[in-house]
């Protein structure tokens, strides 16, 4: 049988964040809280990758986040793979994909919106591959936003 | 909070936009009521505006409310820091209703979901000016007999002017066709235009501006081409006659056609024009009050059968 090396550790029990362009990394990081975490951490960075050439990967031992913890990271990434993992199986695996409102995680572009000049949570509602503010109606790319 | 705020006249359907154009023609018939005896109106203008302030607040009085409020932002404690949160908490406890001009876009649409009462947007930055529509709406309506099926042609700043946005909205429920004459720094946006296609509503571009262009027009619609609206100053010297409308322009003009305009004027429609039959820009702002005040009503649950059945009218 061929020895395959693993890139980065097994867990047990928690969640895997798959195919993270390298550059997004520590976007996704910050996303999560991941500073707020006291459960083993496992942060693997420039892995070589079939699909991607080079891709991060983020193993989050003994936690699971939900579907709106998750969403989020669709903002800065499209094309992330879940994980779920229980006693060293995936038991779930899945793409991560947008949901139709983001809120409180993305800034609105326009500096005379309420929400750049009022301590509140923005807003945005997603069109494809645009977001509209739900406040002052500005219009920003996916690719362009800028998180908060 | 779940009030009966307004905030965009998108928001509302047709048959919305006929009742309040049926309550408005009733407060025209008798503009001085006591229906809101008893009640407290304030306006809060963190961004001067005379015209709109005087208005709304002429059609509280005329409703038998009483009236609180600033028209000048720097004597608010937002000049001390305080957050538009904690300003409409606070009048909220003051206040049945809530009259609010702001210099923020979406800070209407904000203090609706925060405030125990309704707000009325007088107007949010760049963004929704619903009252101004209203008042629109009650002028097209009363010239022409009808909303329906009408020749609107809009002049001037299209790109940034917010009143020929709304007026889009509101009017796509009534089959018009829009005619956009401006020059091209200011033509009417792609977004907009888009949004016509998407509720089948017809428009044309123009870029003259003369006799034979606007001879089909039932509504003319002016509005300011502003100077520091142009990157290039030079452009700016180079249209800013072409889109002024002068006496000799209206001499194929039909005849049930009127000319409205927002206001302020600058010098886009000639003085002379005033006394021409067509002018209709100062009843057109009278009518301001009529639709405000079926506004404010509207917002405190007092419907039209009210407003009809009202025995305690002012003569």
């Amino acid at each position: 049988m061929k020895k395959v090396e693993l890139q980065v550790a097994a867990i047990q029990n928690g969640t895997v964040i798959d195919h993270i362009p390298s550059d997004k990394i520590f976007q996704i990081i910050n996303l999560l809280n991941l500073h707020d975490v006291h459960s083993p951490v496992t942060i693997g960075l420039n892995l070589k990758s079939e699909a991607m050439g080079t891709k991060g990967i983020v193993k989050i031992a003994d936690k699971y986040f939900t579907d709106a913890e998750l969403q989020q990271l669709a903002v800065v990434c499209q094309h992330l793979t879940l994980c779920v993992i229980r006693d060293y199986e995936i038991v779930e695996k899945k793409g991560i994909e947008l949901p139709r409102e983001l809120v409180g995680i993305v800034r609105c572009s326009n500096p005379k919106c309420i929400t750049n000049n009022e301590p509140m949570r923005t807003r945005f509602r997603v069109l494809g591959p645009q977001l509209k503010c739900h406040y002052c109606n500005n219009e920003v790319a996916l690719d362009e936003v800028k998180l908060l | 909070m779940e009030t009966n705020s307004l905030v965009a006249i998108a928001n509302h359907s047709r048959q919305k936009l006929e009742y309040l154009i049926r309550m408005a023609e009733e407060f025209e018939k008798h503009p001085n009521r006591n229906l809101l005896r008893g009640k407290v109106v304030a306006t809060l203008f963190f961004e001067p505006s005379t015209r709109t302030r005087l208005s709304f607040e002429t059609a509280a009085c005329r409703l038998g409310a009483r009236v609180i409020g600033f028209a000048d932002p720097k004597v608010t404690s937002g000049t001390k820091g305080e957050t538009l949160k904690d300003t409409i908490m606070m009048v909220s406890n003051y206040a049945d209703i809530i009259v609010m001009r702001h210099y923020l876009e979406g800070a209407a649409l904000y203090a609706s979901e925060i405030s125990p009462v309704p707000i009325l947007n007088a107007g949010d930055g760049a963004n929704q000016h619903p009252s101004q529509t209203m008042l629109d709406l009650y002028s097209i309506y009363k010239t022409q007999g009808t909303l329906d099926d009408l020749q609107i042609y809009l002049v001037g700043d299209l790109k940034y002017g917010r009143t020929v946005h709304s007026l889009l909205t509101a009017m796509r429920h009534f089959n018009p066709t829009f005619h956009f004459i401006s020059p091209q720094e200011l033509r009417m946006p792609e977004p907009w235009k888009q949004y016509c296609r998407d509720n089948h509503v017809r428009f044309i571009e123009h870029e003259d501006f003369d006799a034979d262009t606007i001879a089909g027009a039932d509504i003319l619609y002016m509005t300011r081409v502003q100077k520091e609206r142009f990157a290039d100053i030079a452009e700016y010297e180079h249209v800013k006659d072409r889109y002024l409308l002068k006496l000799d322009m209206l001499s194929r003009a039909k005849e049930n056609m009127k000319i409205l305009h927002p206001l302020p004027r600058v010098n886009e429609i000639e003085y002379a024009i005033d006394d021409n039959p067509h002018a209709y820009y100062f009843q057109q702002a009278r009518n301001g009050l009529f639709a405000r005040e079926a506004l404010i009503c509207d917002a405190l649950n007092i419907t039209l059968e009210d407003v009809v059945n009202d025995k305690n009218i002012i003569l």
